[in-house]
């Protein structure tokens, strides 16, 4: 364990106390418009104070953490598991069907990858859902790991261990799941951090631009209506202060995260520091 | 070789962009409901600006109508595409999007050059420096700090900074790419006024990129460090200075401006919405607010232009890149 992945979980940590106890505690319906005075100040009664539609800002900071985290978990997930499904099946049958997918894999790489969702998310006018944000993100959502699954699959595949398998007749499944895998958890493990911090960091964007679901109220949500308001013209500090710090607080954990695993996996990074 | 790897970059170059051009007419396709012809009609029907609209649905049936096989339909569209010609502007009829674009394309193209030249410069700077025996001690104080700016997207911090300089200190202005009052001129005050307003966007992706170069560049200076060439320059007895820039820097560069080519896309999307916060009058607003009014062919045409400068520039660097390295010029000339 490195100082930034013990960071990086903590702040992580704090974030999941406080939505999971948020959820126990908060009156969840109160992130919703018109459930709490105008534009107040924090207060015993509001202690994140309110927005200019009503909504009690510390609700909406309850529910927004988990719709965001709800979105980013999706999509990483989805992200994975097309990925890995993809990488398999190029490095497994090679050839042509490898050269193919490979190349549409960088061509999808080098297009860049919030302007094409961008296009896609604004297909939904007015009809976006956390749910719907979680698809559109996760159909780029696999890229990355498709290319980098695919590169310890063809590795892994002349291995011993996976010759000894192959020459005792095990299936090309059997092969996949039983020798494979579990040599790839790792990079798997790693692989679900960096997809899911990439679908947050792509959802809270393209919320922010106004693509997002516009009667939940997730964090980017959030960004979008205090700019859409004038949050700032109007001197409504704890209107900006709630979502910033929350979001802050989880970038800079996610990025810790990422570093500390790739310190953790790469002996080499962990030497030099 | 030389021709053969151009060759192979500007390959990939037409399969970025068509692959741009062509996205762009199928989602809306493939979408439940095709989100351009509802606009359309809901126009038509609401009937406010009438020949106006009627004008532009007549331009797009022509193009696109249901009546004409798809195959044929997606030609014209690429063709017209490739040709720089994307239509007109659904919310601002007689304006074409080409037009709104070269309007704000200056904007975000001086924007993001300043910014991202000054970051690439300031943070491999540092980074070579905290990977050298005597680093400055400026530099490794502020290295966590920066590395932890990283982490945040380039917006997230631009509202950060919003919030001290322009909403609690009142310093620099809050909003736009010069004041309300000023009219636009080729004077210095007006100069001075749009300094004034890019600050504190430029230094939003400066302060959030810095340590993303820096991060790299420590890396690439330690490898180098360890190369022969560093102890038998230090057996000579050259000086410290020396052997740093000439050695050290020009050595560990090489990496940094292949990542630089790489970054692009990454930092074009950042601008996007870093204009969007601070209501930059660049590509990023005019796309906030066509996605806003629903003006498709705006925000398909944004979005294509953005892929075709990044993909122009990718291309650029990597022609570039024989200039700093000699080792792949005297490859290419054999």
């Amino acid at each position: 364990m490195n100082a930034r992945l013990a960071g990086g979980l903590l702040l992580l940590g704090l974030l999941v106390a406080f939505a999971g106890l948020g959820a126990l505690f908060v009156d969840l319906a109160d992130a919703q418009p018109l459930s709490a005075a105008v534009a107040r100040p924090p207060s015993a009664e509001y202690p994140f104070g309110t927005d200019s539609a009503g909504r009690d800002l510390l609700a909406v900071m309850v529910v927004g953490t988990l719709l965001t985290a709800k979105v980013g978990l999706l999509a990483g997930i989805i992200g994975i598991g097309v990925g890995t499904t993809i990488a398999f099946i190029a490095a497994y049958y090679g050839g042509w069907v490898d050269r193919v997918l490979s190349l549409v894999i960088d061509v999808l790489i080098t297009v860049p990858g919030l302007l094409v969702l961008i296009v896609i998310a604004s297909a939904w006018p007015g009809r976006m859902t956390t749910t719907l944000m979680a698809l559109v993100i996760a159909s780029l959502a696999w890229r990355d790991p498709a290319r980098q699954i695919r590169a310890q699959v063809l590795v892994m595949r002349e291995a011993n261990y996976v010759m000894m398998a192959r020459l005792s007749g095990r299936s090309g499944m059997a092969i996949i799941f039983a020798e494979m895998m579990p040599n790839l958890l790792p990079y798997l493990g790693a692989g679900l951090v960096s997809a899911v911090s990439g679908a947050i960091l792509a959802s809270v964007g393209l919320e922010a631009l106004g693509l997002g679901p516009r009667h939940e109220p997730t964090l980017g949500m959030t960004i979008y209506w205090l700019i859409f308001e004038g949050a700032f013209l109007r001197g409504m500090w704890w209107w900006i202060l709630a979502p910033l710090t929350v979001l802050v607080l989880l970038f800079v954990s996610m990025y810790l995260l990422l570093i500390g695993i790739d310190e953790f996996a790469n002996p080499r990074l962990r030497r030099r520091a | 070789m030389m021709l053969l790897r151009i060759g192979r970059r500007l390959a990939m170059l037409l399969a970025v962009v068509f692959t741009a051009a062509s996205l762009n007419f199928l989602l809306p396709k493939l979408a439940p409901k095709n989100p351009v012809e509802t606009k359309l009609l809901q126009l038509t029907e609401s009937g406010g600006a009438l020949t106006d609209i009627r004008e532009i649905v007549r331009a797009y049936e022509e193009k696109f109508g249901l009546n004409r096989p798809l195959l044929a339909q997606y030609g014209s569209y690429i063709k017209s595409t490739l040709m720089l010609d994307l239509g007109w502007s659904i919310a601002h009829y007689p304006a074409r999007v080409m037009d709104l674009i070269l309007r704000a394309l200056p904007w975000t193209i001086g924007l993001l050059l300043t910014a991202t030249l000054i970051a690439f410069t300031l943070g491999t700077l540092m980074g070579a420096l905290l990977a050298w025996e005597r680093s400055p001690w400026l530099v490794q104080a502020l290295a966590p700090a920066v590395m932890v700016l990283a982490a945040l997207p380039f917006y997230l911090l631009g509202l950060v900074l919003i919030y001290l300089f322009a909403f609690t200190w009142q310093l620099l202005p809050m909003q736009g790419g010069y004041g309300l009052t000023t009219l636009p001129g080729w004077t210095w005050s007006f100069a001075l006024e749009i300094l004034r307003h890019s600050l504190l966007p430029a230094l939003s992706i400066v302060l959030a990129s810095i340590g993303h170069w820096a991060l790299a560049m420590r890396g690439m200076m330690i490898t180098v460090q360890g190369e022969d060439y560093m102890a038998y320059a230090q057996a000579n007895g050259l000086p410290p200075a020396r052997r740093f820039f000439s050695y050290g820097l020009r050595n560990a560069l090489l990496p940094q401006v292949t990542a630089l080519a790489l970054q692009i896309g990454h930092l074009a999307a950042g601008a996007v919405l870093v204009e969007r916060v601070f209501g930059y009058p660049g590509l990023g607003n005019l796309l906030f607010q066509a996605i806003e009014q629903n003006d498709y062919f705006v925000i398909y045409g944004v979005v294509f232009i953005i892929v075709l400068m990044i993909a122009t520039m990718m291309l650029l660097v990597d022609l570039l890149y024989p200039l700093l390295d000699p080792r792949v010029r005297m490859g290419g000339g054999t």
